[in-house]
C-alpha cells in the first residue's frame, strides 16, 4: 500500500508510548495513520497492547508519551465523552437494566435529541443489524449472537465516523462469528465509519480488514494489506504468526539480486528471496508457506534447487491433504495439496523431492 | 382395555411399576437430607419458633379469670352491668367460694394483678378479700354480698364485676386493643384517655427513626461501598477492615463511647466550647434524646448497609461506564443512568436489613434514647421484665412482627425481593 500522506489522516498514533507502572512500557513506538472509511485491524498475541492502543484512542488511558490525533486535532486532552468515538466492548456491556431500545436509545438522549427522531434512528439502526422485532427485550434475554448485533447498533447509531471494536468476537462459536463477520463488515462498508477493530483470530483478520497492523512487544512488526501480510511477510515474527508456514535455518552463501542461495544447516543449498538480509555470511531463517511446496517434478521449475524429503504422516483433511515431512532435520516440515481426482496420496515412508518457485521462500531474521 | 401389556403403567427393570420406584428412591433422598438438617430443624424449633408461637397466643389467652373464678364467671353471665346495679347473692357466694380454693392455690393475687391491668386497685382489692375470705363460712353464713362490701366498698359497685365478666372469656382481644392505645367499653373497643395513649405514637416514633437511620445509613454507606469496589484491592482491603472493625467492638463499648463523645460534658461539646462556636451555658443537648438515637444506631448499623451494597458493586463491571462515557455521557450522567440503577439491588438489601434491625432494636435506644429516643422495643422490655404484664408484651410484639411482615410485602410489591442481592 502507498504511503498514506497526513494530510488526509483521519486517525493518527505518532510515537506513542505507554506505561502502566512506570518501569515496563507496554506500547513502546507507536506510529499508525488512518485514511478516513479504513477498517484496520490489530492484531497480535495476548498482551501485546492492543486494548490498551483501543483505549487511549477512547481516552480510556492516556499515552505516556507521544500524540493521538483525530482529524488533525490532538486528542489528549480531551475527554472520552466528547470524542465521539463509538465503542464495541468485548462483553458487549449492554446495560442489562434497560431493555434493548433504552439501551440504543442512550446515546442520542445524552445528545438531547427530540424523542421521535429517537425512535426513528433506533428503528432504523434496529433494522440495519436485522433485530427490528426485539426492541423490547432486555440483553440477557438475547442469544449471544443477538446481543453482539445489539452492542453494535449502540455504537453506530450516534453516528460515530470513527468505531472502535475490541475482539467483539470472541465470545461467539465459530458459525456465528464467521457470519458476523461478514454483518459488520458489510455494515462499516455501507456507512462509510472507520473501524479500529482488535482480534487474535488471524483469518477474521485477514477477511475482513483492509488492512492489518500486527502487533507483538509493544510495536507494529508490519502494516500492510492481507495478501502482503500473508504472501511477504518482512520478518519471522510475522510469518509464523500468520498462517502456517515452515521455517528452515541456514546462512546466506550469495546475493545476486532477486535471489539469494541459502546454505541449509546440514549442507544443502537453495534458492530464496533475500528479504531481511543483505549480505552473504548472515544467518537467516527461511520461510515457506506449505500451499507453495511442490512435489511434482513435473511442475517444478527448470534448474531450481531441490530438496529431498521423506513422509512422515498423511492426513486426510477432506478438501486438502496435509502431509508432514522430514527435510532437512525439521520433521514438522507440512505441505498442503488440493484433493484433486489426479492428486497423489504420499504414503509414510515414501523418499520424494520437494521445490519452490524462488520469490516464495523469504529469507528472514534469523 | 384387552392389550393390558401395553398400556399398562411402564415397569421398571424389577418389574415394579416406574413410578413407585422412583418416588422409592426420591423418598429415600429426602429422607437422607432431612436427616442431615435434623439437628438444627430441632434447634431453630425448640428455641426459635416455639417462643414465638408462644408468644402469639399469650397476646390473645385470658384462661386466668376462668379458671381462678369458675364458679363466678357461671354465675356472672346472665348480670347486665347497664343496669347499673351490683349482681345478686348467688354471684358473691360464688365469689366466696372461688376465692376460698384460689387463696389455698395462692392463685388470687395473679389474678389480683392481671385485672389490675385493666382496672386500677384490684390488685389490692383481691390481696385483701383474700385475707379476709378465710374466715367466711359457706354453709352458715347468709349474706356474702354484705360480707365483701364490708372488705371494701368496691365489691359493691358496678366496675370490678364489669371488668371481671368482660374478661371471663378464655381468649381476649384485650391486650391488642390496649396495645393500640384502646380499652373495651360498654359498647364495643373505644380510645383511651389522651393522658394514658403512649404505643401508637411509640410506634410512630419507633418506625420514623427507623427510616431516618436508614436514609443516613444508605448516604453514609453509599460512597464507602463504592470506594470498596472500586479501589485497588489493596487499599480496599484496609478500607474494609475499617468497616468491619466496630462489628469486633462491643455493642455495650460503642454504645457507651458515643456517651462520652455526645454528653453535655463530652468530647463534642468540649470541643466547640473550646472553639467559642457553642457558650458554656448553653451547651448542645445530643444525647438521650432522639438524636443520640439516631447518630448512634447509624454507627452501628452502617456495616450491615455497606457490607450488601458493597457485594452488588463488586459485580457491576467498569466497563458499563466506559461504554456509557464512549456514547457521549458526562460522569455524573454515567453514573446516575448506567451505574445507580445497578447498585439499586444493593440499596435495597442494605435497607431492608437496616430498617428491620433498628425497628427491634433495644440495646442502643435504652442506653442513649432516654425519654423522647426510645423504641417500642424498650416498652414491650419494660412490660416483660418490670411490669410482668406478658400478655401485653407479647400483643405488642406480634404488632410489630405484622409490621415488619407488612412492610416486607409492601417493598416486595413495588421493588421486588427478587431485585435484592447480598451477593454476586
Ligand atoms: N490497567 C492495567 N494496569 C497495569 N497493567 C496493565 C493494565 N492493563 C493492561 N496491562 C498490561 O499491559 C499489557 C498489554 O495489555 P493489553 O490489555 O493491551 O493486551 P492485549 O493485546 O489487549 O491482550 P489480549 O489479546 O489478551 O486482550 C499486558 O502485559 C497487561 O498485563
Ligand atoms: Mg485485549
Amino acid at each position: 500500500m502507498a504511503d498514506i500522506h497526513s494530510s488526509d489522516a483521519f486517525v493518527e498514533f505518532e510515537r506513542v508510548q505507554k506505561s502502566y507502572d512506570g518501569e515496563n512500557l507496554v506500547v513502546k513506538d507507536l506510529n499508525l495513520v488512518m485514511p478516513k472509511g479504513e477498517f484496520l485491524t490489530m492484531l497480535g498475541p495476548s498482551g501485546s497492547g492492543k486494548t490498551t492502543c483501543l483505549m487511549m484512542l477512547a481516552g480510556f488511558e492516556t499515552a505516556t508519551h507521544g500524540d493521538i490525533r483525530l482529524d488533525g486535532e490532538s486528542i489528549n486532552n480531551i475527554p472520552p465523552h466528547k470524542r465521539g468515538i463509538g465503542m464495541v466492548f468485548q462483553n458487549y456491556a449492554l446495560f442489562p437494566h434497560m431493555t434493548v431500545a433504552e439501551n440504543l436509545s442512550f446515546p442520542l438522549e445524552v445528545r438531547k435529541m427530540g424523542k421521535s427522531e429517537r425512535e426513528a434512528k433506533v428503528k432504523r439502526v434496529l433494522d440495519m443489524v436485522q433485530m427490528g422485532e426485539f426492541g423490547g427485550r432486555r440483553p440477557a434475554q438475547l442469544s449471544g449472537g443477538q446481543q453482539q448485533r445489539i452492542a453494535l447498533a449502540r455504537a453506530l447509531v450516534f453516528e460515530a465516523e470513527l468505531v472502535l471494536m475490541d475482539e467483539p468476537l470472541g465470545a461467539l462459536d465459530k458459525q456465528l462469528r464467521e457470519h458476523m463477520q461478514f454483518e459488520i463488515k458489510r455494515i462499516a462498508d455501507n456507512l462509510g465509519i472507520t473501524v479500529v477493530y482488535v482480534t487474535h483470530d488471524q483469518t477474521e483478520a485477514l477477511t475482513m480488514s483492509d488492512r492489518v497492523a500486527v502487533f507483538d512487544d509493544g510495536r507494529i512488526q508490519q502494516l500492510a494489506p492481507p495478501d502482503t501480510l500473508y504472501e511477504q511477510p518482512e520478518n519471522s515474527f510475522v510469518a509464523q504468526f500468520i498462517g502456517e508456514n515452515n521455517t528452515l535455518e541456514g546462512v546466506v552463501k550469495e546475493i545476486n539480486g532477486d535471489v539469494a542461495l541459502v546454505r541449509l544447516d546440514d549442507g544443502e543449498l537453495i534458492d530464496c528471496k533475500p528479504v531481511n538480509v543483505s549480505k552473504p555470511g548472515e544467518r537467516t531463517r527461511v520461510s515457506i508457506r506449505p500451499e507453495r511446496v511442490e512435489y511434482n517434478k513435473e511442475r517444478l521449475q527448470e534448474g531450481v534447487h531441490t530438496l529431498k524429503a521423506e513422509v512422515m504422516e498423511f492426513i486426510y483433511m477432506g478438501d486438502i491433504f496435509r502431509t508432514r515431512l522430514k527435510v532437512a532435520g525439521n520433521d514438522e516440515f507440512i505441505i498442503k495439496t488440493r484433493n484433486a481426482p489426479d492428486q497423489v496420496r504420499l504414503q509414510p515412508g515414501t523418499q520424494i523431492e520437494i521445490g519452490w518457485l524462488p520469490q516464495d521462500c523469504r529469507a528472514l531474521d534469523a | 382395555m384387552s392389550d393390558q401389556t401395553t398400556s399398562g403403567p411402564v415397569l421398571a427393570a424389577d418389574g415394579t411399576p416406574l413410578k413407585r420406584s422412583l418416588a422409592r428412591a426420591l423418598r429415600l433422598q429426602k429422607m437422607r437430607a432431612l436427616a442431615l438438617i435434623a439437628p438444627l430443624l430441632l434447634f431453630v424449633l425448640i428455641t426459635f419458633i416455639a417462643p414465638i408461637a408462644d408468644m402469639l397466643f399469650r397476646s390473645v389467652e385470658n384462661q386466668i379469670v376462668s379458671e381462678t373464678l369458675p364458679q363466678t364467671v357461671v354465675a356472672l353471665a346472665d348480670w347486665d352491668p347497664t343496669t347499673g346495679e351490683a349482681p345478686d347473692e348467688a354471684v358473691y357466694r360464688a365469689l366466696a367460694a372461688d376465692l376460698k380454693v384460689a387463696v389455698e392455690d395462692k392463685t388470687h393475687t395473679r389474678l389480683g394483678s392481671r385485672l389490675n391491668y385493666e382496672l386500677t386497685g384490684a390488685s389490692s382489692l383481691f390481696r385483701k378479700s383474700g385475707r379476709k375470705v378465710k374466715r367466711m363460712d359457706l354453709e352458715s353464713d347468709t349474706s356474702f354480698k354484705e360480707a365483701f362490701t364490708d372488705i371494701d366498698r368496691k365489691w359493691g359497685e358496678v366496675a370490678i364485676w364489669e371488668t371481671i365478666q368482660t374478661y371471663s372469656p378464655k381468649y381476649t382481644n384485650g391486650y391488642f386493643l390496649n396495645a393500640v392505645d384502646m380499652r373495651k367499653g360498654p359498647d364495643g373497643p373505644e380510645a383511651r384517655p389522651e393522658n394514658q395513649q403512649i404505643y401508637m405514637m411509640l410506634f410512630g416514633r419507633t418506625l420514623f427513626m427507623s427510616l431516618v437511620i436508614t436514609m443516613s445509613c444508605i448516604i453514609l454507606g453509599y460512597p464507602v461501598a463504592w470506594l470498596l469496589a472500586n479501589l485497588p484491592t489493596r487499599t480496599s482491603n484496609l478500607l474494609m477492615i475499617l468497616v468491619l472493625l466496630p462489628f469486633w467492638t462491643s455493642l455495650l463499648v460503642r454504645t457507651s463511647a458515643w456517651k462520652v463523645m455526645l454528653q453535655q460534658q463530652g468530647v463534642i461539646n468540649d470541643t466547640l466550647v473550646w472553639l467559642g462556636l457553642v457558650a458554656d451555658d448553653a451547651r448542645l443537648v445530643m444525647i438521650n434524646n432522639q438524636f443520640g438515637t439516631i447518630v448512634a444506631m447509624t454507627h452501628i448499623l452502617l456495616p450491615f448497609m455497606i457490607l450488601p451494597m458493597y457485594s452488588v458493586m463488586q459485580t457491576i463491571q467498569p466497563s458499563y461506564l466506559r461504554a456509557a462515557k464512549s456514547m457521549g455521557a458526562t460522569n455524573w450522567t454515567a453514573f446516575w443512568r448506567v451505574y445507580f440503577p445497578q447498585s439499586v439491588p444493593g440499596i435495597g438489601a442494605g435497607s431492608i436489613l437496616v430498617f428491620i434491625l433498628s425497628i427491634g432494636y433495644y440495646i442502643t435506644p435504652e442506653i442513649v434514647g432516654g425519654n423522647t429516643g426510645t423504641f417500642i422495643s424498650n416498652r414491650i422490655a419494660y412490660h416483660i421484665s418490670s411490669s410482668l404484664n406478658w400478655g401485653l408484651a407479647a400483643a405488642l410484639g406480634a404488632i410489630l412482627l405484622a409490621v415488619v411482615l407488612l412492610l416486607y410485602y409492601v417493598y416486595d410489591k413495588i421493588v421486588g425481593i427478587d431485585n435484592v442481592k447480598l451477593g454476586g
